[in-house]
């Protein structure tokens, strides 16, 4: 059985729809951190037969409702002390930068290089988000 | 107030400022050599990455008219576009030596983009099928000069109404005045779009294919060109082609005062026995075009001086 140390301040982002796990640690730049962070994929879950997994030891600057878009199942739990103080409700997020990008094959984004397109909810039912450059409605 | 500032969609300007640019409008046409210097020393760069005559010769009219100047290309191929140059790159260098920028780009966005990089105001002279507010400035400009308001109108917009971008800005633009009703005549398959809908608010509207049944309502017929590439088979063409052609019959139930419009180019959605009726006003509305335009630029540039910049 694979064991994780407990972490005294950080975040445990879990209930992941297994195979979610990843693209959520890349999306938080987790690959990148130079603090220490898990990953752990395929857990055994009652909910959700397997789930993913991820714990952080470390204060993040995220705006982490932007994850609501990738899986709005998932659980953040804040933890300071070892002790849970905070669980987030995730919402579908007024705004995103970087997660989605635009599939009408005549927007700009298409021949030109944009690091972070701004797409803005139109639609929060059906989560559809509007690209600022050409105002084409899209969704995850 | 105008002053330094981008015009990628209608939306941009608040009616306030849409006002004031109409307003000059109207006293260069009392008045154009009142203006023939008011851009003096000023240069305007367009940008066309694909060609638009009609586009292009309005901006550069307007502005040599102001007494500006005009550099730009109207061939990409022959820039440094091609050589492959960010939008981002050339609106930057453009911007050292221009005072103001128009650009026309089959991206959809593309002015937008250079806006964000840009140190000189930029005006959006279409976008792919996405925005062309200068054209819905033009409209808007005709409107308020032979209706006396923009508001309180019935308007009749003919044709392609799925695809068609001018109809689209323009819906947007007047359902931010009062008391206006919106009738919208297409072929089933050329139907106006549910978002387009949405923006009306609570502007009453109705849905009809047939412009004879609509026609004696109208204050406004705002017409457009039907094209034979949006249809899956010949024969729905030609059959609906003619059903939108206007003529001197279809005009007997049309009011007195109503004003028949087309952005132009026309292909034979008008039939010419029409251009000699008085409420024929398309090709006055192409030349409220280069007035409006003269007008964005010279608020735009911040030389509006005693005419409430
Ligand atoms: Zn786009």
């Amino acid at each position: 059985m694979l064991k994780i140390n407990g972490i005294k301040r950080g975040i445990v982002i879990d209930h992941i729809k297994a195979g979610l796990g990843y693209k959520i640690y890349k999306e938080l730049k987790l690959d990148q951190a130079n603090y220490t962070t898990a990953l752990i994929k395929n857990v055994c879950s009652n909910k959700l037969g397997k789930k993913d997994l991820i714990k952080i030891d470390n204060v993040i600057d995220f705006d982490l409702n932007i994850l609501g878009l990738i899986d709005p199942g998932l659980t953040i739990t804040i933890i300071e002390d070892e002790k849970v103080v905070d669980k987030i409700k995730l919402s579908v997020p007024e705004q995103v930068e970087g997660i989605l990008t635009c599939k009408n094959p005549r927007c700009v984004s298409t021949i030109e290089h944009i690091d972070n397109i701004l797409f803005t909810l139109v639609d929060p039912e059906k989560k559809e988000y509007k690209c600022e450059f050409c105002d084409t409605r899209t969704s995850l | 107030m105008l002053k330094g500032k981008h015009l990628i969609e209608p939306g941009d300007l608040t009616i306030e400022e849409l006002e004031a640019i109409f307003t000059l409008a109207d006293a260069i046409i009392q008045d154009p050599k009142k203006y023939s210097d008011t851009c003096k020393g000023h240069l305007l760069a367009t940008l066309f990455y694909e060609p638009s005559t009609r586009t292009r010769f309005s901006f550069e009219a307007a502005m040599l008219r102001l007494g500006g100047e005009i550099i730009g290309f109207s061939e990409p191929n022959s820039s440094s576009v091609s050589k492959g140059e960010s939008i981002g790159d050339t609106i930057r260098t453009i911007g050292c030596y221009a005072d103001i920028a128009v650009m026309r780009h089959p991206k959809e966005g593309a002015p937008k983009l250079a806006s964000k990089h840009a140190t000189i105001p930029v005006i959006n002279a279409g976008d792919g099928g996405h925005q062309h507010p200068t054209q819905t400035l033009t409209d808007l400009l005709t409107i308020r000069s032979y209706r006396k308001s923009i508001s309180n109108n019935v308007i009749g917009l003919c044709g392609d109404l799925k695809f068609g971008r001018t109809v689209h800005s323009l819906v947007k633009a007047l359902s931010r005045y009062e008391h206006m009703k919106f009738v919208f005549i297409a072929p089933p398959e050329l139907e106006i779009p549910p978002y387009i809908i949405e923006e009306l608010g609570d502007h009453p509207y109705d849905r009809t294919s047939s412009l004879e049944d609509a026609m004696p309502e109208l204050d406004i017929l705002y017409m457009t060109r039907i094209q034979k590439e949006r249809f899956f088979n010949e024969e729905d063409y030609l059959r609906l082609k003619g059903y939108y052609i206007l003529d001197q019959k279809k005009l007997e139930h049309a009011k007195e005062d109503m004003i028949i419009m087309h952005p132009l180019p026309r292909v034979d959605e008008i039939h010419t026995e029409v251009d000699q009726d008085p409420r024929a006003i398309y090709f006055n509305q192409a030349k409220y075009g280069m007035y409006v335009r003269m007008a964005l630029i010279v608020k735009l540039l911040g030389l509006g001086g005693d005419l409430h910049a």
